[in-house]
């Protein structure tokens, strides 16, 4: 069974007396464990699929159905409920609230899904473990290096145990050396863990990572490949 | 999932956390947490002060109700008429001794009765010398007042028909003259005539226009008006007071008053009273009645700075809701719902109310002891007051917080995200 599929995903934006189709009946399958890269230039309508993906945005028209369940046309509720179960975000400004612990901001899934406290504790501690943050529980997020803060998001996005890790330009911020770490991170994540990772990138570089690349322009998928290695 | 509806949502709000978070979040901002309490904590205070200031007054004057007696009807003679001029209640003698003891003797409804000559007079023991009020009066003035010995013994029937020259001294008046000596049985002068102290009468406090009641003389009221102040009119009262035998016969104890005074005065029917009657605890409650009404109306205005600084609150929320709209998109994105978003707004509102409720009633309940303590005004602090200013700033938490938090969940999520 695909983990996502999308049937004809339109979305258009109303600017002013004309319309945008950021999305122009795009049907994409993936499937459990597949490490995707979404590349385009601006504009293509990669982020609005991503969202729409990522149940931040409703399509227009058209399918769209993560672990063989229809997603499309929710409330916002049952869009957030997806969100907490199914979807792990990372983000390019890393996305992480101020002022809070790392361990607490791994923890913010989980107060929205009814985990007791303790148990709550103990998975993001051994989320942030995995990640090699050990020791940096206490830490704010204005005390840590972009990677750090970055590697904290991805733990934050693992410890739900989602299906689905998004990654939005999650090294845009980040210098090549850390890039590559967190990228070889994606993939270990993918390859060891069997986690499925949708990645948004406009760098060839980074999108290299992955085992298959779709191409966006003009809201229509221009090319889908695998990535040969 | 699909299955999940309203119902499952409330148990997944996690109240502790939720609470720690907006904490958190006050914690940030300290100052503006500060200024935003100030509001509440100014209309807090107001509110108790006000009530505590306002039950102070009524309490004190049912005390004075009390210590003036209960049930009580006074009766003042009639207005006399010079030359067209209608000169007022009292002005004219009507009311005499036989009056007294017919309305006592006749009217089932009176308890008690109190026929009173009052006056004033310096009255001298040893060297000590004190100018103060001569109650002339019977051996029911006791009752009629609601007065007790704190030693010695009332003066009797007897003693009126004689006119003897005994007395009862108010606390007051003890204190002055014998200092810490025991009056009973000693001489005292008044007006240079000699009086045995035969009672000291139980201290009283202050009456509503805040005299002193226990400065104060009672002498039979024979002896005060033929030897003390003389009277042109032997036998004739200066005003009579009654008790009647409970609340709920009171109005009778007024018509059996009027008819049999009417009566006794031969009066016909077309003319008006020569005497009025008046219920005394009715004009008393009527003003502790407006006391209590002066009190709320102070209190309201005190809860109009409690109500500003709610508006305060619903500002500092709505600026809070804006500056944090990246967080609020944080927390959608990870799966907070319409509901975790609101009750973490509203509960941050409901905390600064709250706290700023608690501090109020710290200073409200200090700065009503600082009156009480440092300008003698009585004033009571009722729990209920306190319950009720701290839930009103609850509720004022809850009203103006709910707006912003609606607000804040209303957020698009993608646009909250992006939001710089």
């Amino acid at each position: 069974m695909a983990l996502i599929e999308t049937d004809r995903l339109s979305k258009i934006y109303p600017v002013g007396e004309t319309s945008v189709r950021a999305l122009d009946e795009v049907s994409v399958t993936v499937r459990p464990g597949e490490f995707v890269a979404i590349m385009g230039p601006s504009g293509s309508g990669k982020s609005t699929f991503m969202n729409v993906i990522g149940c931040l945005d409703e399509p227009t028209s058209g399918g769209y159905r993560l672990e063989g369940v229809d997603v499309g046309r929710r409330d916002r509720d049952a869009l957030a409920e997806i969100r907490n179960r199914k979807i792990g975000f990372v983000f390019q400004g890393f996305n992480l609230l101020p002022r809070t612990s790392a361990l607490e901001n791994v923890e913010l899934p989980m107060l929205y899904n009814g985990i007791g406290p303790k148990e709550r504790r103990r998975l993001a501690r051994a989320s942030l473990k995995m990640l090699g943050l050990e020791g940096r529980e206490k830490h704010h997020p204005n005390q840590l290096s972009g990677g750090q803060q970055q590697r904290v998001a991805i733990a934050r996005a693992l410890v739900n145990q989602a299906p689905l890790i998004l990654a939005d330009e999650p090294t845009g911020n980040l210098d090549t050396k850390t890039s590559v770490e967190i990228m070889e991170l994606f993939v270990k994540l993918n390859r060891d863990a069997g986690r499925t990772i949708l990645l948004v990138t406009h760098e060839p570089d980074i999108a290299a990572f992955s085992g298959r690349i779709i191409r966006f322009l003009d809201g229509r998928v221009i090319s889908d490949e695998p990535v040969r290695h | 999932m699909q299955n999940d509806g309203a119902g499952a949502e409330a148990e997944m709000i996690n109240i502790p956390a939720t609470f720690r978070i907006s904490l958190r979040a006050l914690r940030a901002n300290k100052m503006r947490s500060g200024l935003t309490m100030l509001g509440i904590i100014i209309g807090v205070g107001a509110v108790i002060v006000m009530l505590a200031v306002g039950s102070g007054a009524s309490r004190r004057i049912s005390q004075q109700i009390a210590s003036m007696g209960s049930n009580l009807i006074i009766i003042m003679p009639g207005s006399s008429t010079a030359g067209g001029l209608r000169m007022g209640a009292g002005t004219q003698s009507t009311l005499t001794l036989s009056d007294a003891e017919a309305v006592a003797r006749e009217c089932t409804a009176v308890a008690d009765v109190a026929p009173m000559h009052t006056g004033a007079a310096q009255i001298v023991y040893g060297n000590q010398n004190w100018a103060t009020g001569i109650e002339g009066s019977g051996p029911g003035i006791l009752n009629v007042r609601d007065w007790t010995l704190a030693a010695g013994r009332p003066f009797t029937d007897q003693d009126v028909r004689s006119a003897t020259k005994v007395c009862l001294l108010g606390r007051t008046v003890a204190d002055n003259l014998f200092g810490s000596a025991d009056p009973l049985g000693q001489i005292i002068r008044i007006k240079k005539i000699p009086f045995v102290v035969i009672g000291v009468l139980a201290p009283k406090g202050q009456s509503m226009m805040g005299q002193d009641q226990d400065d104060t003389v009672i002498v039979p009221i024979t002896t005060a008006q033929r030897k003390i102040f003389g009277t042109r009119l032997p036998g004739m009262v200066r005003h009579i007071v009654v008790k009647a035998r409970g609340t709920d016969e009171m109005a009778a104890a007024e018509a059996q008053i009027t008819e049999l005074l009417r009566e006794r005065h031969r009066l016909t029917p077309r003319e008006e009273n020569d005497f009025t009657v008046r219920n005394l605890t009715q004009i008393m409650q009527a003003a502790e009645q407006s006391t209590r009404i002066m009190a709320l109306l102070l209190a309201a205005i005190a809860s109009v700075s409690l109500l500003v600084g709610g508006i305060g609150i619903m500002n500092i929320m709505l600026v809070s809701v804006t500056e944090r709209t990246r967080e609020i998109g944080i927390r959608m994105a990870v799966g907070a719902k319409t509901w975790d978003i609101r009750l973490q707004f509203i509960i941050e509102a409901l905390t600064l109310s709250l706290i700023g409720g608690v501090i109020g009633i710290v200073l409200g309940v200090t700065g009503a002891k600082l009156l009480s303590v440092l300008a003698g005004w009585s004033t009571v602090i009722s729990v209920l007051s306190v319950l009720l200013a701290f839930g009103f700033s609850g509720l004022v938490g809850l009203f103006f917080g709910f707006y912003p938090a609606y607000k804040a969940s209303q957020l698009n999520p993608i646009d909250a995200l992006h939001y710089e």
